[in-house]
């Protein structure tokens, strides 16, 4: 099984390779994602109103799936950052670095639904809740890691950089997670996660799911359009460099 | 041995003689001046905050005195040489940040209190709050030290360190500043300084491991 694993990488290392799987990968998973995202939509609009909190209860099915591709976004760059660091896997820079930008979005995304429902809801559009805080500082980390691979101009030295702030950071998060858990709280508890008995009733926690794998699908569709565009990025320095004939 | 302390002596006579030392602590003060003006003069508004307004202007002037830690030496070949001095570079590191901390933060350490007077603070706060800082900054020049070096190689990295930074210091700063809000550092405060102890032990053991990485990655 690892075996066959470490083939498979070995095999994928070579980007002419990754590039013909990737070309035929992107569009079925485009097709896919925008698919599940349609019927989620769907399904989420046909929600029956909350009976307290009307029908601003659906701005949830954007805001907890784009909170969870936040964190499993940077959990994506930490996995890939440890494959080029460790095992030398020359596709892990690439994928870490296509993976950031689409990561901080789904940040973005989770902290700026929040402040929309946080308005009607809690009548202001930002608290100095756990939850949030940590979440902000998520994206502050997001955005350090991308501006340290703009700011050195050797890709190899970039990448090395980038990858040891990804594993430092992977260290930190959980950290601050429980700092600011212990600092303040207001944030309602995750209601998914008791999986046997979900505080979520069917009629939410469908749609919710569904909505779930269609980001889940979106991350992976965006992320490997990125990784192939790195890919030509590199292929296109190269050739710079080599001069015009080559 | 004698290679670490010379390495740190090294970098307290160049902090001590290049003014970095004077213009730390005169950061200090420009900054806490700068606060009445936001803030208004009220004395007991100014005492209410003193403890928490001093936490913050610590970390900005500790984040600022880091910018070029690495960088000076990292330029004119000094690492290389450091390198083959036959000392681990995590050594060299430590040794450095070590020199660091002896010759920039204890100077602000000791601007701390009378800061604290120019913001009225309550006497009773004062130790307390000299415990907590003293517990924290450690981590804070530990973990400084990481965005500094991942910055080294970056011409003008001093805002890009900021950045790298600044989410590393947030539970230091929140146990540091619950810690400081207790008088005299009662019972109450335990679990916030023994939090505080944890982070600057954790970041002795693990932060040179990541600033050294983080130097030689930029050196090959």
């Amino acid at each position: 099984m690892l075996k066959a694993l470490e083939n498979i990488s070995a095999y994928y290392a070579n980007p002419t390779r990754f590039m013909r799987l990737a070309d035929r990968l992107r569009a079925p998973l485009w097709a896919l994602a925008l698919i599940v995202l349609a019927y989620g939509l769907m399904r989420a609009m046909n929600v029956p109103d909350d009976y307290q909190q009307g029908a601003t209860v659906k701005i949830m099915f954007v805001h907890v799936p784009a909170a969870w591709m936040a964190l499993f976004g940077y959990s994506f760059i930490f996995i890939a950052s440890v494959t080029a660091l460790v095992f030398r896997h020359p596709l892990g820079h690439v994928a870490a670095r296509a993976a950031a930008p689409v990561g901080a979005t789904f940040t973005a995304i989770a902290l700026v639904t929040g402040a929309l429902w946080g308005q009607p809801m809690w009548g202001t559009w930002w608290v100095w809740d756990a939850r949030l805080t940590s979440v902000l500082v998520l994206f502050f980390v997001y955005l350090g890691y991308m501006a340290l691979w703009q700011a050195i101009a050797e890709p190899t030295r970039a990448a090395r950089a980038a990858a040891i702030l990804a594993i430092v950071g992977f260290v930190n998060v959980p950290i601050v997670k429980f700092s600011v858990d212990w600092w303040n709280t207001l944030h309602q508890p995750a209601s998914v996660s008791r999986l046997a008995r979900p505080a979520l009733h069917a009629d939410f926690l469908y749609p919710l799911l569904i909505m779930g794998v269609a980001f889940l699908l979106l991350f992976l569709a965006l992320t490997l359009t990125r990784m192939q565009m790195e890919v030509l990025r590199q292929k296109l320095r190269m050739r710079h460099m080599r001069g015009p004939e080559a | 041995m004698k290679v670490f302390m010379a390495i740190s002596a090294t970098h307290m006579r160049l902090a001590w003689r290049g003014g970095h030392s004077g213009l730390a602590v005169a950061f200090l003060f420009i900054a806490v001046t700068l606060l009445p003006f936001g803030l208004g003069p009220e004395l007991t508004l100014l005492r209410a905050l003193a403890p928490g307004l001093l936490w913050v202007v610590l970390v900005m002037s500790v984040l600022v005195s880091l910018d070029r830690l690495f960088q000076e030496d990292f330029e004119d070949g000094t690492l290389d040489q450091l390198i083959g001095l036959g000392l681990s570079l995590e050594a060299v590191v430590l040794a450095k940040l070590v020199g660091h901390y002896l010759a920039v933060i204890v100077p602000l350490l000791i601007g701390v209190p009378i800061a604290g007077l120019m913001l009225n603070i309550a006497p009773s706060h004062v130790p307390g709050l000299m415990l907590a800082l003293g517990l924290g900054t450690p981590a804070l020049v530990l973990l400084g030290g990481i965005g500094a070096a991942l910055a080294v190689s970056v011409r003008r990295g001093g805002l890009l360190s900021v950045l790298l930074t600044l989410p590393f210091y947030v539970p230091v700063m929140i146990f540091g500043a619950a810690a400081s809000k207790t008088a005299l550092a009662g019972a109450a405060a335990m679990p916030a300084l023994a939090i505080l102890a944890l982070l600057s032990l954790a970041g002795l053991c693990l932060a040179p491991l990541a600033i050294a990485a983080a130097l030689r990655a930029a050196i090959r």
